[in-house]
């Protein structure tokens, strides 16, 4: 077995691993990137349209640029990058890591301090829907048509059905249609759309591409390739078959969500929280595992690649303080998820130092106030003009807000409320 | 004539109320910012869109590289475009940002490369 020996592992070189890796190698540390695909960038490289990098550059920029300039930034911080390698194995021996992975060379096992797990995540399909009819040939998630069409180049059908009203799916209406083939229809279950509201309006409205809220595909039909699907009203949390009509269609695309990739997590002892998929992790970004370190759309997913990236160089800069062994050595305290929150990463906060949180709403407000509470002390407040599931928020705990609290760092509690 | 809209400039997605007579915008509400009342006057009197697609190659490694507009087109214009972009086979090596198509029909807007391939 070949073996090689590294400061710091990243496994996954998309958005996320890509910025984690240049900061802890700016720092001087010995830094590899290991990746299953051959060539870095993720899941950037197939989503040519545009809208990334606003927060992050000032302009709109398609995922494969954006993915170039940390590209760019990894090549001139001498981070290795290991392509065509896929690691199937993370062993934990007290503070020091293997890592195992798998390419034609064989197995390569790196011995590493830090571990940062940046694998993204992937696409519910329809095993995980469960969509009942037959089994054709045509049936792809929304993201593999984008990989066929935008990388491969191959156009995956004529006459599509869209199941899910997510980002990828609707961003692929428009891309199918600029390449010649009809979209009959987007169904989503929901009584809303859960993609953003411009993106309805420029990738179906512009195309006059129908939207059937409330519906849901109760069976797919087709032998050798799909024929067509029935679509029926969802009332009361089931099909209503008297209201089933049918959509033609030789291919079916599903947007239905995506899941943080996290076999390799749980298998190293890395505990996952069940409100976001994903480790939990300390103020520092690392998971119970110490050591193993988590960023990006493993941990929570993300809506904006800008904050994938600023959210793996703060942990970037995590590991950097860890392998330093110059961490603030002050106790860390819980931060939970209170009214309409479903979710807030990470779960811990410490004093002393600036920290980002993220979150997501459980439902949709006007015109909201952001509350930050230990017991019923207010430690910051915020009015936003909206929140919405779809759209993560963010704030930064500063020492002057946790100024005043006690040594045992109590628990905080964050809320949304309508105003 | 009065038509709601859905700005497309920024996540925020407002609802525009606009009001149209014979040829201007007269009266826009909705909007949380200066940028939605321009976009409302652009969509209702001269509609434009940035393109994205991708141009065949000869490249082994990327037989079909990622384009796109460097600003927003009429709308009138994108089949045309795509059209012209399928139509093309670029040689490699090109660089991220360089120009595949100048100046589109007199529009002022460019094609450029969205990503960097070797060969």
């Amino acid at each position: 077995m070949i073996k090689k020996t590294y400061d710091a592992i990243i496994i996954g070189g998309g958005a996320a691993g890509l910025s984690a890796a240049w900061n802890v190698a700016k720092a001087g540390f010995s830094t590899a990137i290991i990746e299953r695909e051959n060539c870095l960038g993720g899941i950037l490289n197939q989503c040519i349209h545009t809208g990334f990098g606003l927060h992050r550059f000032g302009k709109e920029l398609s995922g494969p640029e954006y993915a170039e300039m940390d590209i760019d930034l990894v090549a001139a911080n001498k981070v290795d990058s290991f392509i065509n390698t896929t690691v199937f194995e993370i062993r934990s021996n007290g503070i020091l890591k293997s890592v195992f992975a798998s390419s034609a060379e064989g197995v390569t096992e790196f011995e590493t301090r830090a571990v940062i797990l940046s694998m993204g995540c992937r696409e519910r399909n329809r095993g995980n829907l469960g969509i009942p009819g037959t089994r054709p040939s045509g049936i792809m998630t929304a993201g593999l048509a984008q990989r066929l069409l935008n990388i491969e180049g191959y156009l995956p059908g004529r006459k599509a059905v869209i199941i899910g009203s997510g980002d990828i799916g609707l961003i692929m209406a428009r891309r199918l249609t600029w390449s010649g083939a009809i979209v009959m229809g987007v169904i989503e279950i929901l009584p809303y759309p859960s993609g953003l509201a411009r993106n309805i309006a420029q990738c179906l409205d512009d195309f006059e591409i129908p939207l059937y809220l409330g519906h849901t595909v109760s069976a797919i039909n087709g032998k050798e390739r799909v024929e067509s699907v029935d679509v029926s009203p969802f009332k009361d949390g089931v099909p209503s078959l008297s209201g089933t009509f049918k959509i033609d269609c030789d291919t079916v695309l599903i947007s239905a969500g995506l899941i943080p990739e996290n076999e390799l997590s749980v298998k190293a002892g890395v505990k996952l929280s069940n409100a976001t998929g994903g480790p939990y992790v300390d103020s520092s970004m690392m998971t119970n595992v110490p050591g193993i370190f988590a960023c990006g759309n493993v941990l929570h997913v993300h809506d904006l690649v800008d904050y994938v990236s600023e959210e793996s160089e703060n942990c970037g800069s995590a590991v950097v303080s860890y392998l330093s062994s110059d961490e603030c050595s002050c106790t860390q305290g819980n931060i939970s998820a209170g009214s309409n929150i479903k979710y807030i990463v990470p779960s811990k906060y410490r004093t002393g130092i600036p920290q980002k949180f993220y979150m997501r709403s459980l439902m949709p407000f006007e015109n909201a106030m952001l509350t930050v509470k230990c017991a019923d002390k207010i430690l910051f407040e915020r009015k936003l003009k909206y929140v919405r599931p779809p759209e993560m928020q963010s704030f930064t705990l500063t020492p002057e807000m946790t100024d005043g609290l006690n040594e045992n760092s109590p628990e905080i509690n964050v809320s949304l409320t309508e105003v | 004539m009065k038509k709601k809209l859905i700005c497309i400039i920024c996540p925020a997605g407002c609802t525009i109320e606009t009001e149209t007579d014979d040829a201007d915008l007269v009266k826009v509400s909705g909007n949380k910012c200066p940028r939605g009342a321009e976009y409302a006057r652009k969509e209702l009197l001269s509609p434009e869109r940035t393109v994205t697609a991708v141009v065949p190659s000869d490249s082994e490694v990327l037989p079909f590289i990622p384009v796109r507009t460097d600003k927003a087109i009429s709308r009138n214009l994108v089949s045309q475009l795509l059209k012209t972009i399928y139509s093309i086979k670029v040689k490699t090596p090109v660089k991220r940002g360089s120009v595949l198509i100048e100046n589109f029909q007199a529009s002022g807007v460019n094609v450029i490369f969205s990503r960097s391939v070797k060969n």
